[in-house]
């Protein structure tokens, strides 16, 4: 057991974890943060994805202590009202069905339009391939990436 | 379309008195056999001790609660429910709170979230409860006005006098309204009428789907609440022979290992249970278990042995169950004759949260908490078990990461009250991915034998034969003999009436992998094999194959949707480099009518370019969820017709993730385009039919464009 402390979405959380603990269970039974999802655990569907120091990666695939003193942002810590432009554009394009897939989905394609504001299908196709959806939302998730990047313009203009 | 209840005589809405004294709460009450309500009078509920449900609740501050009996699990119930009620009760979807009904059949009557059936099975009762609310709140409104009641209407949760403006809001008028009778007789709105009903409004659920507040099975927690994985018999059927623990035992955080049994179709399958106290603790200490099984009497198979049987029978005697004519002598006398093998995989449900279960269980109750299809069966599953009263069994649905039929079943709650009961503590049983990909039950895998013959470029006969697992005869002790109705399943109905002579019938296979629906059933085996053979027929007939199937299709709800189709893929001005294909079904009241465009990429491999859907569901609640099922039902089929499935070898089922179960992926999903059908049908499925068509659309249209006739599922698209 060690103790280590986890930066959460600007919060610190001291805990103590078999040093092997994946991040993910950390995250969710430690941290008592379960937006972040358990899929597979072997970094194939991407439901498990938070964003460590602003990248994209799979929580179920790295240690706990790997994230330590790092900052970590889950899909709680995207927005405390919804106001994040991918989250408007996933309600404006009804993306959701069970929703179970969709913060690794979200943060994925958080992370995808920062380094990328106005992605191509290449782009999103590469970005969100690792992500699967067994509702099958794919379609709407590239409609809402681009809706997103349409609304993040909107709103640098307006500044 | 019916305006005007039938019927209303045998029929009384009730109230629901004396629950908070100022609220008006109304309910029916469902029998958990009859398809229609029954409605009774309130003192008489109270004397025949009948449990009446509640839908609807509006309090005082004129805040309106709306129970949702069924699961949600993707497929929009949460949505589809409130949207039903607040058309007929007049107020604003944004304004109603929506709570999950608890497992109470008696209560809800079925709540089983399966079979497409939420919207279909209910809306006509659900309309008629939202219409008797809004008259008793007219008719309180009209009594303390003191005005004619048919000058009042309501609108927006309130009720407004026509002739002077007067307003007054529900909630000022619950009092009144709960101390009256609910109305005999209501009129329903017309459908081109709808204010709320017919329009794609957002999402009641969506806000919480996309900032990780929505509470999935796996997020649930209780207070001193621990967690447990089990080791199962990864060859389904056996005994623990022995258990070594000792190096579990000293994994910190660990508390128990104990063995626990999984009723599966009444047979008990047993496992070790490792619990601790988080869900990593309990995996840690399930690797260093050593369990012995005994399975010596279980066969120990691979799938080519399972197919090479089921091949075997498929040719010979079937159970018989519906036939017209004679196809024997017919089909020996048709003009031509055409004869195929179609074979459909072994599929696992793969719901992207895996199974996952929490219970608590005292002496005297239990409660379950959890993704769950099924609330009112494992309530009696359990009652049973445990030797408690209904009552006392509580059984609470989280949001579902996907159920898709697995999560109807009810072993996994099982297994995790047998676990809390043992350890005397609230527990939290998770599935882990290989164990919810590879203990089944699974999708049965099928090889169907066809046969038919043309006679005048027209089907003359038809027989088909379906050899694979009945998931209907698993029980110990059922009767194997009996014919397994699903055969016909998937196919349109106005065929038995164009076929002169059929013979539909089923060998069934006989295996101990436990077998379960997985979304829309047997109608997503079946129609592979229907709309392929009838695709080949059409062929062997010289003809286009939606010209083919509009000779055999003659009823106009069927011309409708064969119209549809033709005209939004521009079917006949197809060009030469493109292959189209086209697939009709029906199923859980439902036709859907798919036409898939494929044509070659630059290295000449094949490439889906675009799904045209017809969707026939009749009368319908909200065209965008629907919209949203039939793309969803599209990647799902394309994923069992080109990605995966489930093989077995030395008894085992070989793919355990998704590194070897493939998903079908983002950058592999063709446009599709979905159009819904206007009619006065009765309302049909919406999560299930889209399914069916899309696996024999896509292998018709690569026959036209390469000749290639598929039988056998999964292809990979690749090697075509
Ligand atoms: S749970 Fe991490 S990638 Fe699937
Ligand atoms: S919305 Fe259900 S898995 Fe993606």
């Amino acid at each position: 057991m060690a103790s280590l402390t986890l930066k959460i979405n600007n919060k610190n959380y001291t805990i103590d974890a078999d040093p092997k603990m994946p991040l993910l269970w950390a995250i969710r039974d430690l941290a008592g943060l379960t937006g972040t999802k358990y899929g597979c655990g072997i970094g194939q569907c991407g439901a498990c994805t938070i964003h460590l120091e602003g990248t994209p990666v799979r929580s179920c695939s790295i240690p706990v202590t790997a994230a330590a003193n790092k900052n970590i942002t889950t899909i709680e810590g995207l927005s405390p009202d919804n106001s994040h432009p991918v989250q408007q554009a996933w309600i404006l394009e009804q993306v959701p069905q069970c929703g179970y897939c969709q913060s690794g989905q979200i943060m994925a394609a958080t992370a995808l339009l920062k380094k990328m504001p106005t992605p191509g299908d290449k782009d999103i196709d590469v970005a969100m391939q690792g992500h699967i959806c067994r509702c099958g939302t794919y379609p709407r998730i590239r409609k809402a990436i681009k809706t997103a990047s349409l609304l993040m313009a909107q709103k640098s203009s307006s500044k | 379309m019916e305006t005007t209840s039938k019927n209303i005589s045998r029929r009384n809405f009730i109230k629901l008195s004396g629950i908070t004294g100022a609220a008006l709460t109304l309910g029916f009450h469902l029998p958990s056999q009859g398809r229609d309500a029954i409605f009774i009078n309130p003192s008489a509920a109270g004397s025949t001790n009948t449990e009446l449900n509640a839908w609807i609740s509006i309090d005082i501050s004129g805040k309106v609660t709306i129970t949702n009996h069924r699961a949600e699990m993707g497929q929009g119930s949460f949505q589809a429910v409130p949207q039903i009620i607040a058309e007929e009760l007049e107020v604003d979807l944004n304004k109603v709170d929506i709570v999950f009904a608890v497992g109470n059949s008696k209560k809800y009557g079925s709540q089983v979230t399966g079979g497409s059936s939420t919207v279909r099975g209910s809306y006509k009762n659900l309309l008629r409860l939202g219409a008797s609310a809004r008259e008793m709140l007219i008719e309180a409104a009209a009594k303390k006005w003191n005005v004619n009641q048919s000058l009042c209407y309501a609108e927006n949760g309130q009720v407004i006098h026509k002739p002077t403006g007067k307003k007054l809001g529900y909630g000022e008028l619950v009092e009144a309204a709960s101390k009256l009778d609910p109305p005999k007789n209501v009129l329903l709105k017309d459908p081109k009428d709808y204010k709320v009903l017919r329009k794609p409004l957002p999402r009641q659920d969506n806000p919480q789907k996309v900032n990780g507040k929505a509470i999935f099975g796996l997020d649930f927690k209780l207070p001193g609440m621990m967690y447990a994985v089990v080791e199962r018999n990864p060859r389904f059927v056996g005994t623990v022979k022995s258990v070594d623990d000792s190096e579990t035992k000293k994994v910190p955080g660990v508390r128990h290992v104990i063995k626990v049994n999984r009723d599966t179709f009444n047979n008990m399958f047993e496992g070790v249970a490792v619990v601790a106290d988080n869900l990593w603790a309990a995996m840690q200490g399930r690797k260093v278990l050593r369990v012995v099984w005994d399975d010596t009497a279980f066969p120990h198979h691979s799938t080519e042995q399972l197919y090479d049987k089921m091949r075997e029978t498929a040719k010979g005697d079937i159970i018989s169950y519906r036939t017209k004519g004679n196809f024997a002598s017919a089909f020996d006398k048709a003009e031509k004759k055409l004869e195929a093998f179609y074979e459909t995989p072994y599929e696992s449900h793969s719901c992207m949260e895996p199974l996952n279960c929490t219970a608590h269980v005292t002496d005297d109750q239990c409660e379950i908490w959890g993704p769950i299809q099924a609330p009112d069966w494992i309530q009696g599953n359990l009652s049973a078990h445990l030797k408690l009263p209904i009552e006392k069994v509580t059984v609470n649905m989280t949001f579902l990461g996907g159920g898709f039929g697995r999560k109807a079943f009810t072993d996994y709650p099982y297994e995790a009250a047998m676990i809390s009961k043992e350890i005397k503590a609230p527990v939290q049983v998770l599935w882990t991915r290989e164990d919810d990909m590879s203990i089944g039950p699974f999708r049965p895998g099928m090889v169907y034998h066809c046969k038919a013959g043309l006679n005048g470029g027209k089907i003359g006969s038809f027989e088909t034969k379906m050899a694979g697992q009945n998931m209907g005869t698993q029980e110990p002790g059922a009767d194997k003999k009996g014919y397994n109705d699903s055969v016909t399943e998937g196919l349109l109905e106005p065929y038995f009436n164009s076929f002169p002579h059929y013979s539909f019938g089923d060998a069934p296979l006989d295996s101990p992998i436990p077998v379960i629906w997985w979304r829309s059933v047997y109608a997503s085996t079946n129609s592979f094999a229907y709309e392929s053979f009838i695709d080949e027929l059409a062929i062997e007939a010289g003809k286009d194959p939606l010209e083919f199937r509009k000779q055999h299709l003659w009823e106009e709800r069927y011309q409708q949707l064969i119209g549809k189709l033709e005209e939004v893929s521009g079917w006949k001005s197809r060009k030469k480099n493109e292959g189209f294909g086209v697939a009709i079904t029906e199923c859980f009241s439902s036709v859907v009518g798919e036409v898939v465009k494929v044509s070659k990429d630059a290295n000449g491999k094949v490439k889906i370019d675009k799904v045209w859907v017809a969707m026939d569901c009749g009368w319908y609640v909200n065209p965008d969820i629907i919209k949203a099922q039939v793309e969803g039902s599209i990647v799902m089929a394309l994923g069992a017709a080109t990605k995966h499935a489930t093989h077995f070898k030395d008894g085992l089922a070989v793919e355990k993730n998704f590194n070897t179960y493939a998903m079908p992926r983002i950058n592999e999903i063709p446009e599709i385009e979905v159009h819904i059908m206007e009619n006065e049908e009765k309302a049909g499925g919406v999560g299930e039919p889209g399914l069916p068509p899309f696996t024999p659309a896509l292998t018709n249209a690569i026959f036209d464009l390469t000749g290639k006739r598929i039988r056998v599922l999964p292809f990979n698209l690749a090697d075509v």
